[in-house]
């Protein structure tokens, strides 16, 4: 089927593809670089030339850095966590036997369609606020204090909102993989007397592991880079200023270019050495 | 699994499955049923859940003062508009990679995939400037182009994936009966293809939709989608709990019918046949 002229035909089709992604790839690409290595004040001064490294260093010796380093592992790895164990756990009730499981999912699987400004506005306020949330109300109804939710726990705050929007991406992915899994071989384990936690743990977990790994790379690469639901909620303050969100302030809001694109550097290959392994693994399933 | 299981299971299964939903679900039905409350009602002590009296005014007032109609317009025109154009561009790909695939096919899937990882906010100023040069800066077209650059790497693989299970020996068949390439595009590929690009058309349209990066660093006024259009209520304005949950609910309304369709997608599109 492969004739020399339905090979350059191909190579026609894939040219705009190719042609636009490599422009979209290479030209910001390579102007962050650029900017990088420039003191470059874009309201005092503009481009005041190359610096060499300078911003590389300023950028991780600022007091700004370790504290969005940590804010942003908190993130990434709470919402991991606990997107990951209530998945694991979803996904097994939702594969059972159960009546109206085609509303349930339904239910579930809505808050990934939920813009990420509405979900954060929505929480913000609806629940998490001091007076009218629906959380204070619950807090005042058992007796307690109500708690100022984004500024006294800003990071699990920020965890819960993103983890609910992700939770259903988590769920359907580990719900399609459990469904692949061979029921016969659970029921001979059955009936050999396995008890359930050992049938989870030897024939469930094993079987999900490739689902959980592709979940877990997929949602770290989204989850760096999360945005509104900080720009809608603390704007960065209360220590919840994420590398993304320091780097967008750097730009943005104090217009310094060139730091900010050293930031920006340092986000891309983070973002790389997590993109690495989920295309290998992606790109061993292209072979099969 | 295919396991009979007792009515006692099941109806505990189905407690259990539909309490954990309705709690998962509960923020959204929340913000509904507030959109309907007045203002006083939103934030009465103790809440109130459905025995209120129902209003639509929050509706109104919103569309009134915030102009809901352009924002929704907006968010059309740059969701479909960035969805259809990528689909122009990706089906001829996609086709050329599941149907003449050479030495290179898979490297190149792989290497557009990788586009999608670059962090935004790494290529904020460069897009901000080149934006500010061309004078796109909060343009519709700006945005669309950009909303399709950033989910062209999705529809490509998504469309390859549909392709790939086209199988080649009826394009054989066809060619054997004598069909010109043009007639086996037009009657044997493009029927079999359209479920595919329907889906991926629809799964597109609603990541188009609620992506909330660039459309909120590269909008002001004139262009601003229903993302920013929402974040604009971030500032609190004395009592506003009932028309922010109008506007949310408008605003995420018409994705969440759309969603509901594309579950299945979905895992496809999102894991780039990873799971399967």
């Amino acid at each position: 089927m492969a004739t020399q002229h339905s090979r350059s035909a191909a190579r026609i089709m894939m040219a705009p593809a190719v042609i636009l992604l490599l422009g979209w790839m290479l030209v910001p690409l390579a102007m962050t670089l650029l900017f990088s290595f420039k003191q470059y004040l874009p309201l005092r001064g503009g481009d005041l030339g190359w610096v060499g490294f300078e911003n590389y260093v300023r950028f991780v010796s600022s007091s700004a850095f370790w504290p969005s380093v940590q804010a942003t592992l908190v993130i990434v790895g709470g919402v991991l966590a606990i997107t990951i164990c209530f998945g694991v756990l979803l996904a097994m009730l939702l594969d059972q036997p159960f009546w109206g499981q085609g509303i349930v999912r339904i239910l579930v699987i809505a808050p990934f369609f939920v813009m990420p400004t509405v979900s954060a506005l929505v929480w913000k306020n609806m629940f998490m606020d001091p007076v009218n949330g629906l959380f204070a109300h619950l807090w005042k109804f058992f007796g307690a204090d109500p708690v100022v939710w984004l500024s006294e726990a800003p990071l699990f705050s920020i965890v819960l909102i993103v983890s609910w929007q992700w939770l259903p991406f988590a769920t359907l992915i580990l719900l399609t993989a459990i469904q692949s899994l061979d029921s016969e071989q659970l029921e001979a384990s059955e009936m050999d007397g396995a008890p359930p936690l050992k049938r989870f743990w030897f024939i469930i977990l094993p079987h999900l592991s490739r689902a959980i790994t592709v979940v877990l790379l997929i949602q770290t690469i989204f989850l760096l880079s999360i945005f509104a639901e900080i720009f809608v909620t603390t704007q960065g303050s209360f220590g919840t200023r994420t590398l993304t969100y320091l780097i967008f302030q750097r730009v943005l809001e104090s217009q310094n270019v060139g730091l900010g694109s050293a930031g920006g550097v340092y986000a891309i290959i983070l973002a790389n050495i997590v993109a690495i392994f989920l295309m290998r693994i992606v790109g061993k399933n292209l072979d099969a | 699994m295919a396991r009979a299981a007792s009515p006692r299971r099941k109806a505990i299964t189905t407690l259990a499955a539909w309490s954990v939903g309705l709690l998962i679900f509960f923020p959204i039905l929340w913000t509904m049923l507030t959109s309907f409350k007045t203002e006083a009602t939103a934030i009465a002590d103790p809440p109130v859940f459905l025995f209120f009296d129902w209003t639509l005014e929050n509706y109104s007032v919103v569309q009134e003062r915030s102009d809901y109609m352009r924002f929704l317009w907006n968010s059309i025109i740059i969701a479909g508009g960035s969805t259809i154009l990528g689909i122009i561009v990706a089906v001829p790909a996609a086709w050329a990679m599941a149907f003449v695939p050479g030495r290179r096919t898979k490297d190149i899937l792989l290497w557009m995939l990788s586009t999608k990882m670059l962090p935004a906010v790494g290529v904020l100023y460069p897009m901000y400037l080149i934006f500010i040069q061309m004078g796109l800066l909060d343009t519709r077209i700006g945005l669309t182009i950009v909303l399709m650059l950033v989910n062209l790497p999705i529809i490509v693989w998504m469309l390859y994936t549909y392709f790939k299970e086209i199988p080649g020996e009826i394009l054989e068949a066809a060619r054997m009966d004598g069909a010109t390439l043009k007639e086996e595009i037009l009657y044997v590929l493009t029927p079999m293809a359209i479920p595919g690009i329907a889906s991926t058309l629809l799964l597109n349209v609603i990541l188009a939709w609620n992506e909330a990066f660039w459309t909120l660093n590269l909008t002001a006024a004139k262009a601003a989608p229903l993302t920013a259009f929402i974040a604009s209520y971030s500032s609190p304005e004395g009592l506003f709990y009932a028309k922010l949950s109008a506007a949310s609910t408008m605003a995420i309304a018409p994705i969440l019918i759309l969603g509901w369709f594309s579950q299945k997608q979905l895992v496809r599109g999102l894991t780039f046949g990873a799971v399967k």
